[in-house]
Formats: C-alpha cells, sequence, structure tokens
C-alpha cells in the first residue's frame, strides 16, 4: 500500500519488560519483532584505579553474543552504544565511579544495534540513574530499488542496498550517533534521518506507556 | 566490580535460622524453587529459570574435522559463560574458580556420561563430523548456578535440531531448514545435577541453596543422576568430611528431584512441540508475562511519513554546498602522485625544508615558500651527486634520466610517491 505520495511505514511491534532481574541494579529486556535483548545495569559503583576518571562516571559496555566469544563486532556494537549513552547520562554527578551496562542477545532477527539501544535506554531507567535526555535507536534499510524500510529483519536486510542505525535523543529528536554500512547519497541520508526522528516519536511514546503502566499502581 | 560483602549480623542469623530448620524463603530443607522454563525461537535455545536465578542455553552446530583418535565420533563442546550481569562480582574474559568448576562439572555431566549418541553425529569417517556447541550464559545469579546450567543444557540439547545431510560418496550435502526438516539429536538419557549444601561441619544439609545459603555454606555436594536412578557423577567440595549415610541418603533425595524435574522438562518439550506444530509465534517474545506491570507489548503500527521527502529536501538546501576546491590528486609526471599541493610542513622543522619545493607542474608557484633556499641552486641538467650531506633530495626515476632514485625519510616526512618532496631531473 505504498504511492508515490503517501509513505506509510512499518513500525515493528515492540514489548519491553523492566526490573527482570534481582541482581543488577536495573534490567530491562526489549523486544522488536523477533529481535530480543536483555540489558542490565550496576551503578554507580566502585571503579578500579586504573579506570577511573577524576570528575566523571566510568561507562563500560559489554555485548554479549548469544554464540561464541565476544569478537571485534561486538567491540563495535559496544563502542556505538557507550558513546550514545555517556552522551545522554549526566556522568559528572558521580565521578570516580563505575557503570557498567552488560547486553545479552537474546535472538538477533535484524535491527539488531537499535533493539540494543532501546534496551539499554529502559535499563538505565530502570536503575534510576540520571539522564538528560532518554535515547532511542532506529535502523532504516535501503532496498535495491530505493524504497526505505524501518526495522528491517534479517533477510530485509541481507538484501538491501545500505543499512543505516541512528540513535535519536528525546529532546530535540537530534542524531547522537549513526552507523552506517553500503552505498546512499547525501539525500537518501537526509531522508532515512527524517524517517528515523517521526518513527522514534512512536518508541518514546511506548517508553512513557511503559514507565506510566508500572507506576500505575503506587502513584 | 566488586561483591558487597556480607556482613557478620547477617552470617550469624542464617546459620542460627538454618540450626532452627528454617531457611529464608521458607522453603522446606529438601525443596526446590519454583523451575520454569521456556524455549527461544530457534531450535536449540531454551531459558530456565530457578526461582530469581536465571540462564540462557544455546546449542549451534558446525561441520568440522573430527579428533585424530575418535575419527568416527562427534565433538561436543561445552561453554558456560558467567556473564557480568548475573552478579557484579563475575569479570568478563576472567576464567575465576567458580567458572572453572562450573565448566568442569557441566562436562562431566554431559560428556563423560555418554548421553549423547555422538557415533551419529559423523558424517564422512575420518573427514567430517557434526560438533555441537552447548553455550550457557548466566544471566542473573540467585544461587545453584550448577542446577539451572545443567537442566538448561540437557533441554537445550533436546531441543535442538541439526540440518539433514546426505552422503553420495564423497560429496556431501547439507540441507538447508526449508529444504528437509531438521533432525534432533539422539539422546539415552538426560543427566541433571542436583546441589546439597552444607553447614555446620556437616551436620545440617539443604537442597538447592539460594545467593545467601552459598554464601555461609560450608561445602557443597553435587551429584548428576538419571531418571533411571543412575548417577552420573558426583563431586563433593569444601573440604567437609561426610558420612557414608548422608551420601546414600542425598543420593536417594537426589533421586526423587531428578525425576520430578525430568517429568517438567518432558512436559515443557511437549508443550513447545505443540506449539510450534499449531503454527504459534514461539520465543521469548511470547513468553513475556503480558499480565505483569512492569511489562508492556505494543502491536504494529503503521508510521505515517508523509512530508519526510519535503523534509529532507529542505535540509540538503539549507545545507551548506560542498566545496568548489576539492583537493584532488595530481599527477605532475608518470609514476607520481601528489596530495595536497603546496601545503607546509607542518612537522616543526620549518628552516631548511621548503627550499628543494620546486614544484614541476603545479599553477601555485613556490610564493609560498618564504624560506630561502639554502642549497640545491641546480640547474636543469645538473647530476645531483648522491653524497654524504645532511640535505638529502629524493630522486625520480625517469625513462630519459638514468640516475638511481633515492629515497629518503628525510626531515621526518613519510616515505611515498604522494606527498614526498622531490626533485625533479630534467
Amino acid at each position: 500500500q505504498r504511492s508515490s505520495n503517501e509513505l506509510y511505514l512499518r513500525c515493528q511491534e515492540f514489548g519491553c519488560e523492566q526490573s527482570l532481574l534481582s541482581r543488577p541494579d536495573g534490567s530491562a529486556s526489549f523486544v522488536q519483532g523477533d529481535t530480543s535483548v536483555m540489558a542490565g545495569v550496576y551503578g554507580p559503583a566502585e571503579v578500579k584505579v586504573s579506570k577511573e576518571i577524576y570528575d566523571r562516571a566510568t561507562l563500560e559496555v559489554l555485548v554479549q553474543p548469544k554464540v561464541g566469544l565476544p569478537s571485534v563486532r561486538e567491540r563495535s556494537q559496544e563502542q556505538c552504544v557507550r558513546e550514545t549513552c555517556e552522551a545522554s547520562l549526566l556522568l559528572t554527578l558521580h565521578p570516580r565511579s563505575s557503570l557498567t551496562l552488560i547486553l545479552q542477545v537474546l535472538h538477533d532477527d535484524g535491527s539488531l544495534l537499535s533493539c540494543c539501544l532501546n534496551a539499554a535506554c529502559m535499563a538505565l531507567m530502570d536503575a534510576g540513574l540520571p539522564m538528560s535526555c532518554l535515547f532511542c535507536g532506529v535502523t532504516c534499510a535501503i532496498s535495491t530499488d530505493g524504497q526505505i524500510i524501518t526495522d528491517p529483519t534479517a533477510a530485509q536486510e541481507k538484501e538491501s542496498r545500505a543499512l543505516m542505525t541512528f540513535a535519536i535523543d528525546s529532546a530535540k529528536h537530534s542524531v547522537l550517533m549513526s552507523s552506517t554500512k553500503g552505498s546512499f547519497s547525501v539525500h537518501e541520508l537526509q531522508q532515512c534521518i527524517a524517517v528515523s526522528q517521526k518513527a522514534s516519536e512512536k518508541i518514546f511514546q511506548f517508553y512513557r506507556d511503559s514507565v506510566k503502566r508500572r507506576y500505575s499502581k503506587s502513584l | 566490580m566488586k561483591d558487597t560483602p556480607l556482613s557478620n549480623c547477617e552470617r550469624d542469623f542464617l546459620l542460627k535460622a538454618i540450626e532452627e530448620k528454617k531457611r529464608l524463603d521458607g522453603r522446606q530443607t529438601y525443596d526446590y524453587r519454583k523451575i520454569k522454563i521456556s524455549f527461544g525461537t530457534d531450535y536449540g535455545c531454551c531459558f530456565v529459570d530457578l526461582g530469581q536465578t536465571r540462564v540462557m542455553a544455546q546449542v549451534s552446530c558446525e561441520l568440522v574435522a573430527p579428533k585424530e583418535n575418535r575419527p568416527n565420533e562427534g565433538i561436543m563442546f561445552f561453554n558456560i559463560e558467567l556473564s557480568p550481569m548475573a552478579s557484579p562480582g563475575f569479570e568478563q574474559g576472567r576464567q575465576s574458580e567458580l567458572s572453572v568448576k562450573l565448566n568442569r562439572q557441566l562436562e562431566r555431566c554431559l560428556r563423560n556420561s555418554k548421553c549423547i549418541d555422538t557415533e551419529s553425529l559423523c558424517v564422512v569417517s575420518g573427514e567430517k563430523v557434526w560438533q555441537i556447541r552447548v553455550d550457557v550464559h548466566t544471566l542473573n545469579n540467585d544461587g545453584n548456578l550448577m542446577d539451572a546450567a545443567s537442566i538448561a543444557a540437557i533441554t537445550a540439547l533436546c531441543h535442538f535440531r541439526r540440518p539433514d545431510v546426505s552422503t553420495q560418496g564423497q560429496e556431501v550435502t547439507v540441507y538447508s531448514p526449508e529444504e528437509r526438516d531438521p533432525i534432533p539429536l539422539s539422546i539415552y538419557h538426560m543427566p541433571i545435577s542436583v546441589s546439597f549444601a552444607f553447614f555446620q561441619q556437616g551436620t545440617y544439609l539443604l537442597v538447592d541453596p539460594c545467593e545467601r545459603e552459598e554464601r555461609v555454606m560450608d561445602g557443597l555436594l553435587v551429584i548428576a543422576m538419571n531418571k533411571h536412578r543412575e548417577i552420573c557423577s558426583i563431586q563433593s567440595s569444601g573440604g567437609i568430611m561426610l558420612l557414608k549415610e548422608q551420601v546414600m541418603r542425598c543420593s536417594k533425595i537426589a533421586g526423587v528431584k531428578v525425576s520430578e524435574i525430568t517429568e517438567l522438562i518432558n512436559e515443557a518439550l511437549l508443550n513447545d512441540r505443540k506449539a510450534r506444530k499449531a503454527g504459534g509465534k514461539c520465543g521469548f517474545a511470547e513468553s513475556m508475562p503480558q499480565e505483569r506491570i512492569t511489562a508492556l507489548k505494543k502491536d504494529e503500527t503503521p508510521v505515517e511519513m508523509t512530508d519526510v521527502t519535503e523534509t529532507a529536501n529542505g535540509i540538503i538546501q539549507k545545507g551548506e554546498a560542498a566545496p568548489q576546491t576539492v583537493p584532488s590528486p595530481v599527477v605532475p609526471v608518470p609514476g607520481v602522485g601528489q596530495v595536497g599541493q603546496g601545503l607546509q610542513n607542518s612537522w616543526g622543522l620549518e628552516d631548511d625544508d621548503e627550499d628543494d619545493y620546486e614544484e614541476e607542474k603545479n599553477d601555485n608557484s613556490g610564493d609560498e615558500q618564504v624560506e630561502e633556499v639554502t642549497k640545491m641552486d641546480v640547474g636543469e641538467g645538473d647530476v645531483v651527486e648522491i653524497s654524504d650531506s645532511e640535505e638529502e633530495e629524493v630522486v625520480i626515476l625517469n625513462p630519459e634520466v638514468p640516475e638511481k632514485p633515492k629515497n629518503t625519510g628525510s626531515k621526518s616526512h613519510q616515505k611515498g610517491a604522494a606527498a614526498s618532496k622531490k626533485r625533479q631531473k630534467k
């Protein structure tokens, strides 16, 4: 049902559960279609002297794949998530402390990095860490005939010409992080960013609904 | 990160309560916590909740060459990953003592008991066999990781389906799941481990210790059994002295518990098989409890994107035009390329570098060079000796000039055709 002037892009079904693990300070699991990621946060806690920073907290992100040991791919995903979190967390409120964010991939069916970002944000919220804004991740794929698909599945990702993931913040809907693969024009990039900003509104609304439901009994 | 140390009053409280036959969560001495088994979307993925302890197991397979001394048998590989998510004391990558102990115990329980028929994993004898890899990830540690891991591992192995293969002489064809249905592994029996914690030098015993109880226990006895009451492995650690009757009593208790757990596993496998046959979606997403207040699920919604193209166009127009002067590589002579012509050397040694900087072809003549030419007023046609002067030149080998090129790393410039200083010989 796509015509040339109207674009309706599918937003996958979301599911989220918070505080599902008893040991971590904050935990969340986020489900996007078939892709699911579990996140756990510890912090602020004691930090090793070799890693401490005198005026802010040290954030460490670990991505655990489902099969095998973490490799370079997980390291690059960790860097993307860490830079997004550092941009939105108020790290200067906890100097010389450590914040550890662990992401466990439960099932990967495409859009993994954006699912990790969403799970990370919900876990940080659950842990009660002070943040200047919330963030969410949106993945766009450009198919071989030029159509933009949001939240692609693994099959759609494989056939796409370009794959982009953006982290969008909730305050100004600006781009916090971008990670792209493949070739695309400047025009297509700007279109994808605009698409991601639109899709991020849905995700932020979902965050609000989850938290409202969670505190509906206690307020 | 370090684990929070246990305070003395907590320790005393726990020990006193155990002496009075009371447990923190109200269980009896021989009671297990509530076990919940669920499966993921693909075959071989299993989640086990033992009270608050959560683990996930994933089974995968790969065709490899077999071991030298066992050319007819497949290979099993086990790995328990103590994720930092499970406990603040676990560190990524470090092989702690607990990790070694758990891995070894799981291997003894599953590999040495020969519960999987490894000969059926052979495809071409001596060349290609299936390697079955079991990864157990600990998600939350509330005590008794060993039992949870063993339940998860054996359930995942029962749930797993490997691709079908056919051999025609030396050719092996592996069929994808769409072409031919994958086939399950052949499993003889299901060994499950049961843990007993001992306190006060073996006087008191508790089955399925939780995390607090594990911290104050003196010793641990792990018995792996199957439902036919065959003991697959026994391990006692902690240095406690156990009497023969105690060990016999524990093995009887283990027999009862194992048969209960095996029934639970079979029921879960059956339910999953029925759900998959009915065609419904299975996976972690489905097993998420919807009625909890901390969980929310939202269905697919279309997102309207009508003004996306206009927004994108607006942004591009407002943005700056691309710079007209794009530095592109320049080729002065065949074999030499240069990027960034006419740039000053910014490496800090300003005085005697720019002198021999005659640019042969290019438009910007040496007006940037403020420094005077100290040496090398070599006119055209002169032969430059390859002398031992401190001022070294780079000579370009031209077809007409039979001089040897002498590349230098002069003045900390990198060697390379593209941005090195050169002196042209005509």
